[in-house]
């Protein structure tokens, strides 16, 4: 049999993150990940707080020395962004999971809507906590 | 017969069943939904008892985890968060870790990490919620 002549042209590979743009959906998407990795690791500090708290005033001092100082409130405040985003990521997969709001528009409302609410309610609580003070 | 039950670990009735995993596949989905929806209200009532200690000396921060109410509040939070969060990581873990050994080695650190904040958090919320009582 005579040979055929072979395609030049090689099959495309399957897409992956470099090569697709970036959208609201897909960001959120990603944020939810590493908003839950970072949550995940910030239970050491509940922990540490928590133990401390058990091990007496000596060192619940030095705990609430940090958490007190402004590298402390910057992570406590950064905490409660992060927690906020999560929670509101995770209502978005609940809204999902009932089988609504897979349209586009409303899709692109709800990814939006979980950066622009997570950023008022932290900002509302940290404004609530510092007046109630 | 005979050699199926040898080479097989799957039970009788498992094998006459025939149905794989149906039933069970989606344990872990709806754990997380379940956790999840517990992890709300928790969450904020944890946000309101951090709010109320910041700044307050010990005694008072004391007094205030050692309150039922808070207490209580903290050790659903602590149970519900950890196990989602177990089942959370695992799935990362399964997603982008695909070496056989490390696999194992990152789901049993995450399976010990899980383990290890919920029990020091327990520990330390009845150390100090049920000192006060004696």
């Amino acid at each position: 049999m005579a040979p055929t002549a072979r395609p030049t042209v090689t099959a495309p590979l399957s897409p992956h993150l470099q090569i697709y743009r970036w959208t609201w959906t897909m960001a959120m998407s990603v944020f939810h990940r590493i908003t839950g990795t970072a949550l995940y690791g910030g239970t050491a500090l509940v922990a540490i707080w928590l133990v401390t708290l058990a091990s007496g005033p000596a060192a619940y001092a030095w705990v609430a020395w940090f958490f007190g100082s402004i590298l402390g409130k910057l992570v406590l405040f950064a905490y409660t962004w992060i927690l906020m985003h999560h929670m509101l990521g995770g209502l978005r997969h609940f809204v999902w999971d009932v089988g609504q709001g897979f349209d586009r528009e409303r899709r692109m409302n709800l990814a939006r809507g979980t950066l622009i609410a997570s950023v008022i309610v932290t900002v509302a609580i940290w404004a609530v906590a510092l007046l109630v003070r | 017969m005979a050699e199926t039950a040898k080479t097989s670990l799957r039970t009788a009735r498992s094998r006459v069943k025939g149905l794989g995993a149906s039933g069970h596949g989606a344990g872990h989905w709806w754990q997380q939904r379940v956790t999840a929806a517990a992890n709300v209200p928790l969450m904020i009532g944890f946000i309101v008892i951090i709010a109320m200690m910041a700044g307050r000396p010990y005694p008072e921060a004391a007094a205030l985890v050692s309150h039922p109410l808070a207490a209580l509040i903290l050790i659903g939070g602590v149970i519900s968060v950890t196990l989602h969060m177990r089942i959370g990581m695992q799935v990362v873990i399964e997603d982008y870790v695909h070496d056989k050994g490390l696999k194992f080695a990152a789901l049993f650190a995450n399976t010990t990490y899980a383990v290890a904040v919920a029990v020091a958090c327990l520990y330390a919320i009845l150390r100090v919620s049920l000192a006060r009582l004696v």
